[in-house]
């Protein structure tokens, strides 16, 4: 992968919406994030601020409702903040004044990020290789298969290359996820609840593939999880309670390995 | 790389029964579609063809229905009116009229012909003046008899394959027994003249005991001529019609117009439920993938990559459809026009339904407009979908 990176470091202009040369990957200001539900309001996000380091590896735990999946959405550009703000790189994304329309959130995500999601979500008629290639179809680019091969060998698929989903055990499918998620070199994965329908087993596999990505690129990675087990195999720890956030461990970096 | 092609192609597949039945559907249309428009000129063609290969551009017959004596001309047919010879010194010295041929029509029952008899159709025709007003005739075997009362008849092609003769043989007159010597056989025209036994006209007014009587006289135009003048010039001759050829088409097509209608309703109607066929393929194939559409979001698909996408799923199917629709139709055009040829009141010699290239491209184009205005909405609305609503939809 280190070549991987290498290409994307060196890569043609449309980069320039990556984040500018920053040592702070997110900066998060003041996030939050209401929600309506009839006639009820929902505080989901309440005032979270927090900067996380290009290569960090970030777990975010909570209890269900406690607005984990929210503040991934809002870091991820998925969706809008009612009112704070993010940086990107440096960059502002969203601020008092400036909310983004679905295109322009298109358009950072596609640059910007990765995503693995808890239920894989892979194209089921399509094989494990087109699967990861599929990423480069939308943004045009000749990617090679030669590279991509090297991404499902770092990730230990590469002998399931023409399998169908189907075909594919649960933790294989997460790991296609995680290959197509990275085919583009993005400067941030969002990984959502990745083991939830994951084996004790195949979940610590799957947490020691992110951590190994992690620190053999320089990827940036938050991760939300109610397994603390395994959150606590990040670098940096971060619990949700009732829409606010709290830094568990507040070390950076210091991952052993 | 994979192409959005095969991403949507491969999409297909996931739900085969229902693509396959939509592909059946537009295929019915493209047959409907393709057919009826192969008829809307092949019947032209063919009553054109059938026309020019009268030879003359007029005739006139002894006062009747005008429908009846069209028909009568252009089929061949009974319930037969005379009119003199004599009328003839009426009509060649007009300066509008190129040449003429008389004509007498008759006909006998034939016991022997075909399963239960058949009724067989003798055309009494002036050697001469008969052959020059059909300078394409060409024959298979022999030739015009030569004689005006020889006991001679020349076949058409099928009337000789029917009955199994070669030049040199004799033919029997059912009712009259009489013989005639077959002089000639005609080369296949794909008009009723195939069909039809010629005998000099004397010989039939003496079989027949018609003698300086006719049924038809047909009237070739000078060229650049005012037929409509002498059209009104011939209009004031006693107890006989003028049937103008031109006249005739237009009435046959205005008959057949009505037929004409049915059809393309039907077609309108089997191209509107592919439409619905198509949408409803679509659209169901689009919610139940909202959710997938929002993660090809997060992976870095446009609004517009979605859209192409579903569009050429759609794309993909009319194209198919059409193309097996359009085979379909090239297969079972004969049965289309045997159908046609129970239905309709009158139809022409040769094929009915003709498809060429040109209305295979305008079939394809048409199927293609209309299926891509069905994928436009299930498109669209694929394309708009926000991911996070998708990821957090239950579907």
């Amino acid at each position: 992968m280190e070549g991987g990176k290498g290409q994307a470091a060196g890569s043609d202009k449309k980069r320039c919406l990556k984040m500018a040369d920053n040592r702070i990957s997110i900066d998060a200001r003041n996030l939050t994030k209401v929600y309506s539900r009839g006639n009820e309001e929902v505080l989901s996000v309440n005032d979270v601020s927090l900067q996380i380091n290009k290569g960090d590896f970030v777990s975010i735990i909570g209890p269900s409702g406690s607005g984990k999946t929210t503040l991934i959405n809002l870091l991820g550009c998925l969706d809008n903040p009612t009112s704070g703000e993010l940086y990107l790189g440096g960059r502002p994304i969203f601020d008092t004044d400036r909310r983004l329309s679905e295109r322009e959130l298109t358009g950072i995500r596609r640059e910007v990020f990765g995503y693995i999601f808890q239920n894989f979500y892979l194209i089921p008629t399509l094989t494990v290789m087109e699967n990861v290639m599929l990423p480069l179809t939308f943004y045009r680019k000749a990617g090679s298969e030669n590279e991509v091969d090297k991404l499902l060998k770092l990730l230990g698929i590469d002998h399931r290359k023409n399998h169908l989903p189907g075909q594919i055990s649960g933790g294989e499918m997460q790991r296609v996820a995680i290959a197509r998620a990275m085919v583009n070199m993005p400067e941030i994965l969002m990984a959502d609840e990745p083991t939830g329908n994951l084996d004790t087993k195949r979940s610590a596999e799957i947490v020691q593939v992110l951590k190994d990505l992690s620190r053999r690129t320089g990827l940036t990675i938050i991760m939300v999880t109610h397994n603390v087990k395994l959150a606590e195999q990040a670098g940096r720890l971060f619990q949700m309670s009732d829409g606010r956030i709290d830094e568990i461990y507040p070390q950076q970096n210091t991952d052993p390995d | 790389m994979i192409s959005k092609f095969q991403v949507a192609y491969k999409n297909l597949l996931r739900k085969r029964t229902r693509s396959i039945l939509t592909l059946i559907g537009i295929a019915l249309s493209a047959w409907v579609l393709v057919s009826l428009l192969g008829f809307n000129q092949g019947y032209e063609s063919a009553l054109n063809k059938d026309i020019d290969n009268m030879g003359f551009q007029m005739m006139i017959m002894a006062k009747g229905c005008p429908y009846e004596a069209a028909t009568m001309m252009l089929k061949g047919g009974t319930g037969l009116r005379y009119m003199k010879e004599s009328i003839i010194d009426n009509i060649v010295n007009e300066p509008e009229v190129d040449k003429i041929t008389p004509m007498l029509m008759q006909a006998v029952f034939d016991p022997n012909k075909g399963e239960s008899g058949g009724i067989s159709a003798y055309l009494g025709v002036d050697p001469r003046s008969f052959s020059a007003m059909k300078p394409f005739l060409t024959f298979r075997q022999g030739g015009w008899f030569v004689n005006e009362d020889s006991y001679e008849a020349v076949m058409g092609y099928e009337a000789a394959e029917l009955e199994q003769r070669e030049t040199g043989d004799m033919i029997l007159i059912p009712e009259k027994n009489i013989q005639l010597k077959v002089a000639g056989i005609l080369s296949r025209t794909g008009t009723q003249d195939d069909g039809t036994i010629f005998v000099p006209l004397r010989t039939v007014q003496k079989i027949f005991d018609r003698s300086g009587e006719l049924t038809t006289i047909g009237i070739k135009v000078k060229k650049d001529a005012d037929s409509t003048l002498l059209e009104e010039k011939l209009y004031k001759l006693p107890d006989v019609q003028i049937v103008s050829l031109a006249e005739v088409k237009h009435t046959i097509m205005k008959l057949i117009s009505t037929a004409k209608v049915m059809v393309l309703s039907i077609a309108i109607i089997a191209i509107m439920i592919a439409m619905v066929g198509v949408i409803n393929t679509v659209l169901m194939s689009v919610l139940e993938r909202l959710k997938e559409f929002g993660i090809l979001k997060t992976i870095g698909a446009m609004p517009w990559d979605i859209f192409t996408l579903v569009w050429i799923e759609t794309l993909i199917l009319c194209t198919t459809g059409g193309i097996l629709g359009i085979v379909l139709a090239l297969l079972l055009s004969r049965v289309a026009d045997i159908v046609i040829r129970q239905i309709l009141p009158y139809a022409p010699s040769g094929g009915l339904v003709v498809i060429n290239l040109k209305l295979i491209l305008i079939t394809l184009s048409i199927i293609l407009c209309i299926g891509l205005l069905s994928g436009l909405y299930p498109a669209w609305k694929a394309g708009r979908v926000r991911p996070l609503e998708a990821i957090r939809s239950d579907v």
